[in-house]
Parts: C-alpha cells; sequence; structure tokens
C-alpha cells in the first residue's frame, strides 16, 4: 500500500515527480529557491497540497480581492473558519459554505456527507453552536440511470450525516442542467451560534504551548484530495476513489460537543480543523497566522492503519480531526476533558518562535520547511481573460416571446420541471426540525430559525441562477446576490451578509476565467448596494468533464436577521378575501428563463436586466411593510415568473385560490422572468396602510375556489384546479426518479 | 415533578426534551449521563431520539449496555413512568422493557415530516388528556420506526390495551397495526417513533404533543401530593 521507498530529492526533480502532485516547473524551482535546497518528498508533497488552488486560491486571489468584506456589523471576515456577524445582545452568527464536487461526481454518499461533516467543522473550530445546515445541489438532467444515481445517493449522504449529529437541514436550492451531468455540485452551508466573547481562531501563539491533536485516528484516506480537487474531471477520476474521505458523524458528533465544552476553558489559545490537506494545512496555518513555528513528533500522532509514512499522515484527509493548542501544563484537563466524550487527545508538538513547520518521525527530521512559504506564499496568477464569442453573440439578440398558446398546459408543464418542482422527495429525508428552533422549515422562501430565549430569528437561505450567468456573468451575478437578498426580505429578515462558493471551469481556459472575473464584478457590486458583504467562502474550479465546463455557478449563501418573530413571513397565502399586489414592472425577459429551456431545448439571449437601485428601494418597502405588520404573505418572482409564484403560494392552502388579472402581452405577464418582483397578499383593512407603504399593484384576491384563475380584460388565461396543479408540481421528481 | 433526560453519546433530541420540560410545561428537568451510577429523586425518566452509538450494530442495541441503563429498569419496575421517543423507544425495546421490535422504514428512507396520529388509549398514564380517538399531529424523523411483533405479542398488546398511538391514515413506516406507541403491560413505559417534544410550542407549528407531558404530571400529582 504505502510507499515504503520514497524518491530521494534528486530522483523527485530529475523524474519530475512533483508533477503528479500537481506541482509545475516554476513552482517547484520557487520551492528549491525557498529551501535553499531540494525538497524531499514529504516537503514536496506539503509544498503540492498547501499550493493547490483548492488550499491557496493561486488562481482566484486577484478575483477574490474585488469582494467588500467589510461592514459595522461584520466580527470576522474571511480567513478563518467561517465569518461572523454581530446580531446584538452579545450574540453572533457564524456561517460559511464549501464545495465538495469532486469527491461527490466518483462517491456521492460519502462525498455529500464528508462535505457536510467539513462545513460544521468550520464553524465549531471558531467556537459557534452549528444550529442550521443548508445546501445547494447541481446535477444533469434526471433522464439517466447515472444522474438518478447521484443525486439519490447526495440526498441521502447529507442526509446521513446531518440527521446523525443532529443538526437540522434546513433549507438549501436544487436545480437540474446537463452541463452538470458528469460534474455534480454539492455545496453544504453551515450556520453557528455564538457569544462574542465565545470567538476561537485558528492560531498557535505563544511558544511552548502544546499542539494537541483531538477526534479521529488518521487513515490512509483522503490522501491528496485537495489536489484531486483542483484538476478536471476525466474518465479516469474513478481511479482518484482512495482520494474520498470516509465520515463517521457518530464521531463528529462527540467531537463537537467536546470542543464547545473545550471554548469555555481558559486553556485553550487556538483551535482549527483539519479540513482538506489535513495535518498539512492546519498546522502551518496556524503557525503562519499566528507568527510562529510549529514542531511536531509524527510518531505522537493517532494512527489507524500500520506503517505510515510521514507523506500520508501529513496528507490524509482523514474526517473528524482538530488541532488544537493549548497552554504548556494544562494537558491533562484537556485530555480528561475529550475523554468524557470517549475521544482522544494527544500532545504531538509545541509551538517555536523559529516561523518553521518541523516534523520529526522515528527520530529523524522528515520535513523543515518556513510556515509563511506554505500557508501564504503560494504562487499567485493573473491568469488571462477573454470574452466569449457566444457572449458576444447573445448580447445582439433582440428579447423574443416563446409562442405559447394553451397557457394552463404551459403552467403546469412548467411546474412539473424538476428545477421548479416541490422538492418534498429531497427535504423528506432531512431532519429539518431536530434542535425544534425551525419556525419556516423547507419550501418557503427562506428557512426561518428562531434564537431560542430572545425574540429574535435568523432567516437563511441559498440561490444562485446558473443560467444568467452562463448568459451574462456579471448581471447573473448580480441577480444571485439579489434574489438571495429577496428571499430574506420575504421572510421578514434584514440581510446581514453573504458567504459564496465560486463553482467555475478550468480557470487556465481565458473564456472560463473571464466569467470569474465578470461574476465577481457582479457580486461585489450587489453586495455592496445590498449591504450584504463576504464574509467568507470557497472556491471550486475545474469543474469540467472531458473539457466541457459547468455553467458558471458561484452560489450565494446569505444569512438575515428577524428582529421580531413577529415579523416571520411565509410564501403561502393565508385568508380567503385577502388582496394580492404585484411589486415591480414586467418586461419581455426570456433569456435564460425556465420557460425558453422547456420550449427551447436550449438558453440563450440576454440575461433579465437588474436595477440595484430599484431593487434595493423595492426591498426596503416590502421589509418596513412587513415590519409594520400588514403583510400576510410575501414570495419572489423566480423561475417561471409570476404564473409560478402564485401557484406556490397556493399549495398546502388547503382549499384557496386565487383570481388574478395582468396587462400586457400574456405570456410576458405570466411567465416573464423579470427581476426584482415580489407577490405581496394583505387583509383588506390594511390596505390603506399597505399602498402608503408600498407602491404595488392591485391584481386580485385570494379566494376560496381552490382554483387559479388568471385573466387579461375579458380573457381568461389560465384557469386551473390548485389541486391538479400542485399534483404535477409534487409529482414531478418522484415520478422522474421510477 | 423533576425529569431526567438521559444523554446517550449520540443523543440529539435532549436538548429539545430538555426546553419541553423546562419551558413549555414548567416542570423541573435535569440532563443525566449515560454512566450515571442513580436515578434517584427523578420522577420521571425520558430517553430521547437520536443516535446514540451512531445506531451502530443496531438502533439502540450498544445504548442499552449503559450504566444507567440498570437504573432505568429499576426505575421502570418501580412504576415511575418512563417515555422513550425515537431512539429513546429503539432503546426500551432492546432493553426489554417493551416487547417487539424495530424495522427499517418500508421506503428504506430516513423520513422527516408532520403526521396524524388517532388515540388508541385515553386511559394510560401518558394520554389521559387526550379525548378517545382524538387525532392529533406531530412529526416523525426516523429511519427505522417499522414496529414489528409476533401475532402473540400482538393479541397480548391488544387485550391489554397497550397500542396508544396509531398512525392516522397513511401510515409512514409500514409498522405492523399502524402502531406509533405502546406501553408495557403494566402501563407505565411508553415507546413512541413520533416526537412530542417536537410539538410543544405554536411557533414551530403545533403544541399536540404537549398533553403527553401534562398526563404525566397529572397522573404523578394525583398519586403524589397531598391535597391541602
Amino acid at each position: 500500500m504505502s510507499l515504503m521507498l520514497e524518491p530521494s530529492p534528486e530522483q523527485i526533480k530529475a523524474e519530475e515527480i512533483y508533477k503528479q502532485m500537481g506541482v509545475t516547473d516554476e513552482e517547484f524551482a520557487m520551492v528549491e529557491k525557498i529551501l535553499g535546497r531540494l525538497p524531499n518528498y514529504t516537503e514536496t508533497g506539503l509544498f503540492s497540497v498547501m499550493w493547490s488552488e483548492h488550499c491557496s486560491y493561486k488562481n482566484s486571489k486577484p478575483v477574490l480581492k474585488k469582494f467588500p468584506t467589510t461592514g459595522p456589523q461584520v466580527l470576522q471576515g474571511p480567513g478563518e473558519g467561517a465569518g461572523i456577524v454581530d446580531i446584538g445582545d452579545g450574540q453572533a452568527v457564524a456561517f460559511k459554505i464549501e464545495s465538495h464536487n469532486h469527491p461527490s461526481a466518483i462517491e456521492p454518499y460519502q462525498g455529500a456527507a464528508t462535505g457536510v461533516g467539513g462545513i460544521i467543522r468550520d464553524v465549531f473550530s471558531m467556537g459557534a453552536r452549528p444550529i442550521a445546515i443548508l445546501n445547494s445541489l447541481r446535477f444533469g438532467e434526471l433522464d439517466n440511470e447515472r444522474t438518478k444515481y447521484l443525486f439519490k445517493e447526495v440526498v441521502a449522504g447529507i442526509a446521513g450525516y446531518g440527521n446523525c449529529i443532529g443538526i437540522p437541514t434546513v433549507g438549501g436550492e436544487i436545480a437540474f442542467d446537463s452541463s452538470y451531468a458528469g460534474n455534480p455540485l454539492v455545496n453544504a452551508m453551515c450556520v453557528g451560534l455564538i457569544n462574542h466573547e465565545d470567538i476561537k481562531k485558528g492560531q498557535a501563539h505563544g511558544v511552548g504551548n502544546t499542539v494537541m491533536y483531538v477526534g479521529a485516528k488518521t487513515g490512509r484516506d483522503g490522501i491528496h484530495g485537495a489536489t484531486f480537487a483542483s484538476e478536471e474531471l476525466t474518465e479516469n477520476s474513478d481511479e482518484k476513489r482512495p482520494a474520498v474521505q470516509v465520515g463517521d458523524p457518530f464521531m463528529e458528533k462527540l467531537l463537537l460537543e467536546a470542543c464547545l465544552e473545550l471554548i469555555q476553558s481558559d486553556a485553550l489559545v487556538g483551535i482549527q480543523d483539519m479540513g482538506a490537506a489535513g495535518l498539512a494545512s492546519s498546522s502551518a496555518e496556524m503557525a503562519s497566522k499566528a507568527g510562529s513555528g510549529i514542531e511536531m513528533n509524527l510518531d505522537l500522532v493517532p494512527q489507524r492503519e500500520t506503517g505510515m509514512t510521514a507523506y500520508e499522515m501529513m496528507l490524509s484527509e482523514s474526517q473528524e480531526r482538530m488541532l488544537i493548542v493549548v497552554k504548556k501544563g494544562r494537558e491533562q484537563e484537556i485530555k480528561d476533558l475529550f475523554h468524557k466524550y470517549d475521544l482522544e487527545a494527544v500532545a504531538i508538538g509545541v509551538v517555536t518562535d523559529d516561523k518553521m513547520l518541523r516534523l520529526l518521525h522515528k527520530g529523524e527530521v522528515v520535513a523543515n520547511v518556513p510556515a509563511d512559504a506554505l500557508a501564504e506564499d503560494a504562487p499567485v496568477y493573473h491568469k488571462p481573460s477573454s470574452e466569449p464569442q457566444y457572449f458576444r453573440e447573445f448580447q445582439t439578440m433582440e428579447n423574443t416571446i416563446p409562442a405559447v398558446e394553451n397557457y394552463g398546459e404551459i403552467l403546469a408543464d412548467l411546474l412539473k420541471q424538476p428545477t421548479i418542482s416541490s422538492k418534498e422527495w429531497v427535504y423528506d429525508q432531512y431532519d429539518y426540525m431536530v434542535r425544534t428552533n425551525t419556525v419556516v422549515a423547507p419550501g418557503s422562501d427562506a428557512a426561518v430559525v428562531r434564537i431560542r430565549g430572545t425574540k429574535k430569528a435568523l432567516a437563511m437561505t441559498t440561490d444562485c441562477n446558473a443560467r444568467y450567468l452562463y448568459l451574462d456573468p456579471e448581471t447573473g451575478g448580480k441577480i444571485a446576490v439579489a434574489e438571495a437578498a429577496r428571499n430574506i426580505i420575504c421572510s421578514g429578515g434584514e440581510p446581514l451578509a453573504i458567504t459564496d462558493n465560486l463553482n467555475f471551469g478550468n480557470p487556465e481556459k481565458p473564456e472560463i476565467f473571464w466569467q470569474i472575473e465578470k461574476a465577481a464584478d457582479g457580486i461585489s457590486e450587489a453586495c455592496l448596494a445590498l449591504n450584504a458583504p463576504v464574509i467568507g467562502g470557497n472556491v471550486s474550479l475545474y469543474n469540467e468533464t472531458n473539457g466541457t465546463a459547468i455553467y458558471p455557478t458561484p452560489v450565494i449563501g446569505m444569512v438575515g436577521l428577524i428582529k421580531d418573530t413577529d415579523h416571520i413571513t411565509t410564501q403561502a397565502f393565508k385568508n380567503a378575501g385577502d388582496l394580492i399586489y404585484l411589486l415591480g414592472e414586467t418586461k419581455n425577459e426570456f433569456g435564460g428563463s425556465e420557460l425558453q429551456k422547456m420550449m427551447e431545448g436550449s438558453i440563450f439571449g440576454k440575461a433579465p436586466e437588474l436595477d440595484l437601485e430599484k431593487e434595493k428601494a423595492y426591498q426596503a418597502m416590502v421589509l418596513e411593510a412587513i415590519r409594520a405588520g400588514v403583510v400576510e404573505s410575501a414570495h419572489d418572482l423566480a423561475e417561471g415568473g409570476l404564473a409560478v409564484a402564485a401557484a406556490e403560494s397556493l399549495f398546502g392552502s388547503k382549499g384557496l385560490g386565487a383570481a388574478l388579472k395582468v396587462e400586457g402581452t400574456p405570456a410576458a405577464a405570466l411567465f416573464s422572468e423579470t427581476q426584482s418582483r415580489f407577490l405581496l397578499s394583505v387583509k383588506p383593512e390594511n390596505k390603506a396602510q399597505f399602498e402608503q407603504l408600498v407602491s404595488a399593484q392591485l391584481i386580485g384576491e385570494v379566494t376560496n375556489t381552490a382554483e387559479l384563475t388568471i385573466s387579461q380584460e375579458e380573457n381568461i388565461l389560465i384557469n386551473e384546479q390548485v389541486d391538479s396543479l400542485e399534483a404535477a408540481w409534487r409529482g414531478a421528481i418522484p415520478c422522474l426518479l421510477k | 415533578m423533576k425529569f431526567a433526560v438521559i444523554v446517550f453519546p449520540g443523543s440529539n433530541c435532549d436538548v429539545d426534551m430538555f426546553h419541553a420540560i423546562k419551558d413549555e410545561l414548567g416542570e423541573e428537568v435535569e440532563y443525566v449521563w449515560h454512566d450515571a451510577e442513580s436515578l434517584e429523586g427523578f420522577d420521571g425518566i425520558l430517553l430521547p431520539g437520536g443516535f446514540s452509538y451512531g445506531d451502530y450494530l443496531r438502533t439502540g442495541a450498544i445504548a442499552r449496555f449503559s450504566n444507567v441503563m440498570k437504573e432505568v429498569v429499576k426505575a421502570a419496575e418501580a412504576g415511575k413512568p418512563v417515555l422513550g421517543v425515537c431512539n429513546g423507544f429503539q432503546i426500551l425495546l432492546e432493553a426489554g422493557l417493551l416487547p417487539g421490535a424495530m424495522r427499517r422504514n418500508d421506503s428504506l428512507k430516513f423520513i422527516c415530516r408532520p403526521v396524524e396520529l388517532k388515540v388508541a388509549n385515553n386511559q394510560s398514564m401518558f394520554s389521559s388528556m387526550y379525548e378517545k380517538e382524538e387525532v392529533i399531529n406531530i412529526p416523525i424523523a426516523h429511519g427505522e420506526g417499522n414496529y414489528y411483533c409476533d401475532e402473540e405479542t400482538l393479541a397480548q398488546l391488544q387485550k391489554n390495551n397497550q397500542i396508544i398511538f396509531t398512525y392516522n391514515g397513511e401510515n409512514p413506516n409500514g409498522s405492523l397495526e399502524n402502531i406509533a406507541g405502546i406501553t408495557n403491560e403494566k402501563g407505565n413505559v411508553l415507546g413512541m417513533m413520533p416526537h412530542p417534544e417536537r410539538a410543544v410550542d405554536e411557533l414551530l407549528g403545533g403544541a399536540d404533543g404537549l398533553k403527553i407531558f401534562q398526563s404525566i404530571v397529572k397522573q404523578w400529582r394525583e398519586a403524589n401530593v397531598v391535597n391541602a
């Protein structure tokens, strides 16, 4: 199994063995220069994982610099396990999103499960109690057995991990498109709650302090996982299956409870998850961030297998492990604390002042490299960027309106599209209620989790319409943030900040790098306008299969604060007789729309426009009206436009219907995906007050007929039974999986 | 009345149970770690849901060997109310405090959703606050809730009115006779798959579960508190 005889430094150079680890000739020369000698096998491994895109962001750093990351609410920006924002009363929210795309492509259950496990550790390593999990998933079309298998197993993996560890999976989004067929996306987000004084960092301060290893033992799983995540998938990727880790949520539950108890101990100096690149990244980063060094004796590392080499131990991505630094002399109380949870805590090293990461194994120094060189000094590449031909062509196209004849039939067909249809089949498998704080369960615009003991609640969502981003990455990037914010607003919350997961193709291709740059521009502009800075995130590049990239998919995870649980609002219509309003203008915008995809089989043209000033003004109006208590339901218009939004607001309402009147071209009025629009319902007695606060158009009312009727002047465009629409919507995914 | 919430490694509904008792029922409650030597001073024992020992081997199969389980058995024998919910129910089955066994849901999937239950017996110490045949809404969240027992045991359960709750309408997991919750012969040990502790607050969608806890308290007060 293991390489008993490792190649010598000379061999590594002469035979270019570093290339198998993803290190380029130039990078190898840099390593040689930094060390003033040739690196040995273990050291080459350390540089290869730490300088991979996954760990170093060497290709995306110039883009990430564009993001606004500050604001009065930000207590911790990007760079630690998770970002943290203030929510008042000495409390704060920690959250982050992370991808596990490549592992999930070849081993979907474990890939997804360990994605959840990893992001949970990022949050509790900050000292925060994880209170909710969300996700964002992309698959190919559900028309083949492989995709169905990936979809079922990813959902089972997320459920298996989250349910067992007892953190509710409260929300997320799923879309299906052929561009993800070979390369599904599995992004997991975790939200945690923390008191300001408990915030911990992954820093190894205090010369002489003890470095301890806690949690599961180290095995040979996941070696070079970070490197694998930084290359394209090919037909041979199945051979990388050993680079996928295996999760144990029971172990993580114990580790979680033990670490949260540890946070309260003044013996703790620093704590960091052993995530991507395991022991290598946690030790190098903790030393580098503190300006210190670390010396570790690898003989002391708890090992699950015999005969592990230093290289294997440092690069293993075995799950459910943490590296902590504790005050010298306090080791025993830490051991006792972990022992209560049947966990091991082992002293494996000390903090030094020489800024080196030094590793001993079997009496020899097996690595001695500057910690900063690993953690901070990875090369930064400014990749060439060029505007793709397809984009120029799309921009020259006029907006056209698809020729629709039977509007009712089209609505039913839209509701059956897997991207729009009910995701009940999925969230039925997630324990979304455990910890008994989930006020709004999956299925509404945003999930809402109350903060026990206060009147406050948190709204949270993940969003990204990648079709718009493909047509126009800058506008699409703006829309992704704006739509996330709309979801938060519709739930009665005010956006606090975002975390982003930049899923793109191979950045070495100029057209892909152009997508990344433009999307980042759009996201940044919207974050500034909507006062939602980026407090952390993740980059996943090389999402390609045999040379074809996914749609650009920068997933936005947003958390908002609901000041009073009385403000919590859902999308469902509440009472017959309530007035229905549409806020926002409707244009003929079908580029990237669900209708275009369904009718034409492809997407083309311009993405919908987005005016951030207007967006901001409308969001402010809606939130004010919700806080004034005059809004019964709020729903943002997204895929499928007004008709789909109206239908969704009726599902589950048992006997309610709606009668609406629209203006303009019928197809556009019903199905256009023009942005910055809201569907709101209001009790008749609140009409005057609502109209004072919100300048929206009254388009109809909620009825008790269990029918959805949409007409234009005297023409009835749609007249459908809610039951039959709901059956189509609810049954679509189970039917496709049969 | 003072309740103990037993915490096994991997329990994850312990917090929910604790807050249901403290915040909504308004009674005394403490967490008790799985290696505790005694349950003295507690009037009611609650075994919460979760994945004790990761559900390894079989659900509840390892937890039943925990130190504290000897004390739980003693409490049951002494006639104290013992309620096991979800994984707690599975542990009670493994410990032999309740008859029968659990199989995986017939869909082979974990299911989390609110379901309707029918109160099949409102004469027990856990259900006296409900009407007979009352239909209530309580969430389930489990992968193995497909209750099974042999015919003889079933006849026994029926004869002694040990079936307290059944699924109303659609049976979500395939359990025998739509069984959702049963007691022991003496009637002081209840195991149920649905989570009453998740249905105690209108803000979270309903409070139909509260009466189970109120029934326990009522019975205890009648038996133990001398009227002033």
